[in-house]
């Protein structure tokens, strides 16, 4: 099959075989970072533009780093000190990256939906580089790619996200990835932390996590993101520990090999012990890595997608 | 439905433009009559002579100076839209008392209930005679007032109440918020009742709804938008009924978009409490489900609801727990709409769309007749603000429509002439035009 899309909004948008063509792809461009010289002319001459309404390092410099290990040309704006200052829409600002001729849009925004909307606007791509509690498809596809590395498939795969799924986006991309390649996905979290009806996604839900890591092959663990909702119902941090936090003890009584994943950046202490995050279980650090190969597959297949419309 | 307040004079001094004597008369033949009033559903000839209703009969001989072959049509009276933002003073960006009223006549609506959220609110005498000198110079079809239950709608002191009805007021409401405070509102509705005026509310618990923007569900959780409850509408038409009901005074909800308001309101009704309540078009046409685009045309307040709740809603217009269809007509500028979803205004136009809407949704589905849906937007609203309109009686104000019921065209922004272009409908074909409209026995709209 080949890919048709223009822009990568979201899993909930992508078909079963899409995601194992963007799957594939990435493992076909995850040696050029092996290479002595890490470089390959993929998408010379073309124009990525890194919009980030949202502070991040870690997804914005893995664009721009699978950018130019395609040859691309990467300009990084960063809202504070552009014309967004001065009032200018979304819309606007994407029309006038449109008309410097780039060819990719890389965004971060903290409103839902901002992604399908500047994508509606525009003629040129458009990746989702997260928007609000909605998706981020780039991190689900790389802690798709990074478990199907450790444990050689997804399909039948028992996969459990532990913490605050109600303000994750990372959550909802992963949930509608993993189910869409038939992994059984059990959702563990506080009740206040569960959004209305997110079982309708082909989830379950569980509110005990020693239960549900009893029969577990890999585990999720998504950052508290007290900072995102002032004012919503949130557990107290020493209750929420006790009860959700992965910690060696909980982990002894898994299964042996159990892959540990968090999308970063880590609270210590609060959603996972130090010790855990730096133990043998943890594929953290391996995930970042796989983020460079999965981001260079999307800019380059949403860019074949464009030149074969042309 | 039994008429909650007592047919008034209409006030003398009031907004409704007075009828001028124009000696001129028009004969409008072989329409199907629809007037519930009468209880008429007949192929008839309706003349009109002098601004008002003079005969209805079959084959009226009479040599007027107009006359219009209505075979084929339906002639009804003109629409009373009870819930219409006018904008005007204060964002005139959005809509003019002109533009909007033009819109109306062009949707078949001969009287509106402007709501007070203005710039400044409708909340004294003076701000009130500064709107009626603009609606005596731009505006196309009746206006009336509705007052602002508080100073500057902000919930805390009241409005001098008594004052309002003599000068042409006939309701009051905080419409886009309601009164947080119980004895306030309380206070509230026993002045208007002893003054004469009705109580509208815009029934929202905001410590509930917060900063919601879709309705919280599914569809909230896969948006990742934050969701508004039924509760923060039912709790708060729960708690609007009963205050309403210990100063034993009569109480209009707004835009009811939920089973469980209908099911509160119905209970109300059965116990006489004096309560009459709206929805509109949008609730039984759209679910929640059109928001998987993130499209802001489909962002109001409360939000589309579910599938059940749409049942529900068609469900209380059969039953004729829902007595009103208004429009909840709420221009915005393509500025306020055209940004990130969680940011664009709240609010749809409809002057244009809400009969043909109707017609598509309650008549084609057959959850109302022709009589029960002219009631729904002619007699019930001139019942509950007592008005002598929304009928066809001869001696009556001749304000009607002519509508050609089986023409099918498709909303655009190029056809709609509100000032904004706000609409739910836009690209939809809805099936019903209005090819006339007239107005105190005048012909304001002709397609």
């Amino acid at each position: 099959m080949s890919w048709t899309k223009k822009d990568l909004l979201g899993l909930e948008y992508l078909t079963q075989e899409e995601i194992e063509l963007i799957l594939d792809t990435a493992e076909s461009f995850k040696e050029v970072s092996t290479r002595e010289i890490k470089k390959v002319p993929a998408l010379r001459g073309k124009t990525a533009v890194n919009l980030f309404y949202e502070p991040s390092t870690r997804t914005r410099v893995s664009f721009e780093v699978a950018a130019k290990r395609l040859s691309a040309d990467v300009i990084n704006i960063a809202t504070e000190t552009s014309s967004v200052r001065k009032g200018e829409t979304l819309i606007d600002t994407g029309k006038n990256i449109q008309a410097l001729k780039a060819d990719i849009i890389i965004m971060r925004h903290n409103c839902s939906g901002a992604a399908n909307m500047l994508a509606r606007s525009l003629e040129i791509s458009v990746i989702n580089a997260g928007d609000g509690w909605h998706e981020h498809p780039t991190q689900a596809l790389l802690d798709i790619f990074t478990l199907k590395e450790k444990l050689g498939k997804i399909k039948g795969l028992n996969v459990a996200i532990v913490g605050d799924i109600a303000h994750s986006r990372v959550a909802r991309s992963n949930i509608w990835g993993l189910t869409k390649l038939g992994a059984n996905v059990t959702l563990c979290a506080p009740e206040m932390l569960l959004p209305p009806e997110i079982e309708l996604t082909g989830a379950k839900t569980s509110n005990n996590l020693d239960e549900v890591l009893k029969n577990t092959d890999a585990v999720n663990v998504l950052r508290m993101q007290f900072e995102r909702d002032e004012g919503a119902a949130f557990p107290s941090q020493l209750d929420y520990y006790k009860k959700f936090g992965i910690t060696e003890e909980r982990l002894a009584k898994a299964k042996k090999n159990i892959v540990v994943m968090h999308p970063g950046p880590i609270n210590r202490g609060i959603e996972m012990s130090s010790e855990v995050a730096d133990g043998t279980n943890s594929v953290i650090l391996e995930q970042v890595t796989n983020g460079i190969a999965v981001r260079m597959a999307v800019l380059f297949l949403v860019s074949q997608a464009k030149d074969a419309k042309k | 439905m039994s008429p909650i307040i007592n047919k008034t004079e209409e006030a003398s001094d009031g907004c409704l433009r007075q009828p001028v004597s124009n000696g001129a008369s028009i004969l409008i033949k072989n329409g199907r009559v629809i007037d519930p009033v009468n209880k008429i559903d007949a192929i008839l000839d309706i003349l009109v002579e002098d601004n008002k209703i003079a005969k209805v009969a079959k084959s009226i001989k009479f040599d007027a100076d107009t006359v219009i072959d209505a075979s084929n049509k339906i002639v009804a009276p003109g629409i009373i839209d009870m819930h219409v933002h006018l904008r005007e003073p204060g964002r005139e960006d959005k809509e003019t008392v002109a533009t909007a009223t033009a819109a109306a006549a062009k949707g078949g609506v001969t009287t509106v209930l402007a709501m007070p959220n203005t710039q400044p609110a409708m909340d004294c005498l003076e701000n009130i005679e500064l709107l009626k000198k603009i609606i005596t110079q731009d505006a196309k079809v009746n206006v009336l007032f509705c007052a602002a239950i508080t100073r500057g709608r902000l919930g805390r002191e009241l409005t001098d109440i008594a004052v309002f009805k003599r000068a042409g007021v006939y309701a009051i409401s905080d419409d886009g918020c309601s009164v947080d405070n119980d004895e306030l509102m309380r206070e509230a509705f026993k002045q208007a009742e002893q003054a004469g005026l009705l109580t509208i509310c815009h029934s929202e618990d905001k410590k509930l709804s917060q900063k919601g923007v879709i309705n919280l569900g599914f569809n909230s959780t896969r948006l990742g938008l934050r969701g508004i409850s039924n509760a923060s509408e039912y709790a708060r038409v729960k708690r609007d009924i009963e205050l309403a009901q210990q100063a034993n005074a009569a109480v209009h909800i707004a835009h009811v978009s939920c089973r469980e308001s209908v099911e509160i309101i119905a209970q109300a009704k059965q116990q006489g409490v004096k309560v009459t309540c709206e929805t509109a078009p949008h609730y039984f046409a759209l679910t929640e489900d059109v928001l998987l685009e993130y499209d802001t045309n489909m962002k109001m307040n409360p939000p589309l609801r579910s599938r059940e709740d749409l049942a529900a809603i068609k469900q209380g217009l059969k039953d004729g727990i829902i007595d009103v269809i208004a429009s909840d007509h709420a221009p915005h500028t393509e500025n306020e709409k055209d940004i990130e979803f969680e940011r664009a205004e709240f609010g749809v136009v409809g002057l244009e769309t809400e009969l043909s809407v109707s017609i598509t949704e309650l008549l084609n589905k057959k959850t109302l007749s022709w009589l029960e849906l002219i009631e729904k937007f002619c007699l019930n609203p001139a019942k509950i603000l007592g008005l002598d309109r929304g009928r066809l009686t001869p001696g009556s104000i001749a304000d009607m429509i002519i509508i050609s019921d089986q023409e099918i065209w498709k909303v655009t922004k190029q056809n709609l002439i509100s000032k904004s272009k706000n609409s739910a409908f836009l690209q939809q074909s809805l099936k019903g035009l209005i090819d006339y409209t007239i107005c105190h026995g005048k012909v304001i709209y002709k397609r």
